[in-house]
């Protein structure tokens, strides 16, 4: 059965690394629903946060060899309700429906949205939320002359209070770096 | 240049020196203790290959003839040494045409650093000559890879790339360096690699693990240890035998573990796989504990996961986590290299006997060998059999020979019949099933074990793949015995046809050359073989023959291998005809 997964992923910032990580998905032919890169809360270790449907065997399996890469430290998947996550989307329509009907600025409440900028031409409305709250946002604005949307990959925070570092530290505990018995 | 290469290749110091990165590449390789490597010069990795010519008394070059042939021999190379294979090639079709080396070396574990020159850095992705992206070409069949595009860089990209490549699950290592990196200076400073933070090779073996293994093997009444090639890595054949012995377990060997276990040992009971002996496949789906040491459960050990050892309890020690678990559930898995796993099994393993069980391997080995064996290992009358060749050497060889394969029947003829009496004897392309592998990969093998015995087996389709490395031989005087088993088809495909195509023979039958004249274009000589009669001659002039020979034994044209399991098909349901 397919369930959304959320994939974080804890490694080096090297090129080519994000070429390493799609691979995988693409050997199973798994679609990547989104995709975030950013440097993560550590200095110089870096974060993606990928988003797959797929069911709990084979997320499993990907992230173990997600984990294999060299330059990843540390893999783990979460279902929704061990995250907490936003993305955000940006709106452009033309000022002239703002101004002409009061629809827009309803919505805007509404939405809880705001108004980044208002120029003669276009109005940019941004909203953070989950997919489907951008995505009501979205279907109530195409009426309106719709200029342009764009939404963002998922960035997440998980429940689980164990820290990166405490895996880390485990891992590093548990490995050796070197075969100690062919050295003897 | 060459009054500053001699002071420092004998001098130990660590105080830095100016070199270009051309000359650093072979400081690097010699820091590594490389002293032989396997390549073939181009464009855009001249300059590392003028460095070379200062260093040709510390590092053996072999020149191939493709570089499909430096990869496969890097992995020979590699397989029957526990060394890293290394390759040079040059950028465009030189690193492509190493790609299905990296394949086979990233399936089937072999550890391999190659080396590809690459166009000037500031021409980098804009379609210059010979420029092709290796590093994306490669990734996918590569361990790590990286692209040095600056001299200074190199001490500790190679240092990286051969930790890499040798630790943890070896695999191949690719690293691509522009020109402008080879001419540029940088001061040599060498410093190997021992750590990477996000890199965990060696798991620390969990005591609990262990006890958990320890107790399944000491109730079982029914045990059956799958070795893999992860015995031969982690060099744990004595600590394998020694458990076995003790709690007289039955061992069978998937295709790559061949050699880790001598074939002769009363506690052998054979092959497993697709191919493979009928009592351990059968076995597989009667045991009550399978311990799976150093494998991954490839499908074509398997056979249809759904009834794979179902009855079983299943202990796998394995040092990649990603394989644990990943086509067969595990019910005790031990993460850890195989030595190390055995190591601290041993003093738990009490003293044991299981003869019954033992006893009931006889009746598939006899059932086998009258319907399977015996006809083909002495046939009355009729063409050569594949099998009675590869007997007639083993038996020739005392089992002492280092054997490479091909791909197809040949392969599978040599692993049944070939009784190892020696680790590390067994070269072959296993999860990739590459055709073309055999001849490179014994000249890898050969040089790698001047002094011992390297007997090539492989087959007219195969053997035109790469042919042309016979000049390698040639021109490096490498001593290979090539057995080159002609039945003037693609004997597996044909097999295939046959049993499952109506006999469709669709595209595998080959009309051949003369394989003796090609040879002797070589001045490698050869013998050609179609009667029983002078077989025993032959062979005998192909063992006693000083330099490379070539012997071709033409076969029955349509015989099959035997045993089979059916794709898909349960281990259980091994076809014996």
């Amino acid at each position: 059965m397919e369930t959304e997964y959320t994939i974080n992923v804890f490694s080096e910032n090297y090129i080519g690394l994000l070429n390493r990580l799609t691979i995988i998905f693409t050997k199973r032919k798994i679609n990547i629903e989104s995709i975030t890169a950013s440097e993560s809360h550590i200095d110089g270790i870096h974060c993606y946060t990928i988003v797959v449907n797929t069911s709990e065997i084979l997320v499993r399996k990907v992230v173990q060899q997600i984990e294999k890469l060299v330059d990843v430290m540390k893999a783990f998947y979460y279902v929704r309700d061990q995250i907490i996550y936003q993305e955000i989307a940006l709106y452009k329509v033309p000022t002239e429906v703002l101004t002409s009907t009061n629809e827009i600025e309803k919505l805007v409440r509404q939405y809880n949205a705001r108004i980044l900028e208002v120029t003669p031409e276009y109005t940019v409305i941004e909203k953070t939320g989950h997919k489907v709250e951008t995505q009501e946002l979205l279907n109530e604005l195409k009426p309106y002359n719709l200029l342009e949307f764009i939404r963002s990959g998922r960035v997440a925070i998980t429940k689980p209070m164990k820290e990166l570092t405490v895996h880390l530290k485990e891992k590093e505990m548990a490995f050796n770096y070197t075969n100690h018995k062919r050295s003897k | 240049m060459g009054t500053i290469t001699q002071k420092r290749v004998f001098n130990k110091v660590t105080s830095p020196v100016q070199v270009s990165g051309a000359e650093a590449m072979m400081l690097s390789l010699i820091e590594e203790g490389v002293d032989i490597i396997f390549g073939y010069p181009g464009g855009a990795i001249m300059p590392v290959y003028d460095a070379l010519y200062d260093y040709r008394d510390k590092i053996r070059h072999i020149l191939v003839r493709h570089e499909q042939g430096v990869a496969h021999a890097a992995e020979g190379f590699a397989k029957v040494s526990g060394r890293v294979g290394v390759c040079l090639v040059t950028s465009g079709p030189g690193s492509t045409n190493m790609i299905t080396g990296l394949a086979d070396a990233m399936i089937d574990s072999m550890p391999m650093v190659c080396i590809s020159g690459q166009v000037g850095s500031p021409l980098l992705g804009s379609d210059a000559f010979q420029e092709t992206d290796v590093m994306g070409i490669s990734m996918p069949v590569t361990k790590w890879n990286y692209q040095i595009t600056s001299a200074e860089e190199i001490p500790e990209a190679m240092a990286k790339a051969f930790y890499i490549a040798t630790t943890g699950r070896p695999g191949p290592v690719m690293i691509d360096i522009t020109k402008d990196a080879q001419f540029g200076t940088l001061d040599f400073k060498y410093e190997k690699c021992t750590k990477l933070r996000s890199y965990f090779p060696y798991p620390k073996v969990k005591k609990e693990d262990i006890k958990a293994a320890a107790i399944l093997i000491n109730n079982s009444k029914k045990p059956l240890l799958l070795v893999g090639h992860g015995i031969l890595i982690s060099d744990a054949q004595n600590e394998l035998e020694k458990l076995v012995t003790k709690a007289e377990i039955p061992v069978a060997s998937t295709l790559l573990g061949l050699s880790a276990f001598p074939s002769r040992h009363p506690l052998y009971v054979g092959l497993l796989g697709m191919h493979g002996n009928y009592g351990p496949n059968v076995k597989t789906n009667e045991c009550d504990v399978l311990i799976a040491v150093g494998m991954r459960f490839d499908d074509r050990i398997t056979g249809n996961l759904n009834t794979y050892a179902k009855q079983a309890t299943i202990i796998h020690i394995e040092i990649d986590p990603a394989e644990i678990n990943k086509n067969v559930e595990i019910d005790v898995a031990v993460n850890a290299d195989a030595k190390d796993a055995l190591y601290a099994l041993l003093p738990l393993i009490k003293n044991n006997k299981h003869t019954e069980w033992l006893e009931s391997f006889k009746k598939y080995e006899q059932e086998e060998y009258e319907k399977v064996i015996k006809k083909n290992i002495n046939p009355a009358s009729g063409q050569i059999k594949m099998d009675e060749v590869v007997h007639m050497i083993s038996e020739k060889t005392k089992g002492g020979a280092i054997v490479v394969t091909d791909v197809g029947q040949n392969q599978m003829v040599a692993a049944r019949n070939y009784k190892f009496a020696e680790p590390n004897s067994w070269v072959t392309s296993g999860g990739l099933g590459t055709m073309g592998f055999g001849l490179p990969a014994a000249n890898g093998a050969k040089i790698a074990m001047p002094d011992r015995e390297v007997i090539a087996f492989t087959g007219d389709g195969g053997f035109q793949m790469t042919m042309q490395e016979l000049g390698t031989i040639a021109q490096s005087k490498i001593v290979v015995k090539i057995v080159l088993l002609n039945n003037s088809f693609l004997g597996m495909v044909r097999q295939w046809q046959e049993m499952f195509f109506e006999k469709r023979y669709s595209f595998t039958e080959m009309d051949n050359p003369d394989f003796i004249a090609l040879a002797g274009a070589f001045g490698i000589p050869g013998r050609k073989v179609t009667n029983r009669e002078v077989l025993k001659d032959a062979v005998d002039e192909m063992l006693a023959s000083k330099e490379a020979f070539l012997l071709e034994v033409v076969v029955g044209k349509e015989d099959n291998v035997f045993p089979m399991i059916p794709v898909g098909e349960s281990v259980s349901n091994v076809r014996l005809e």
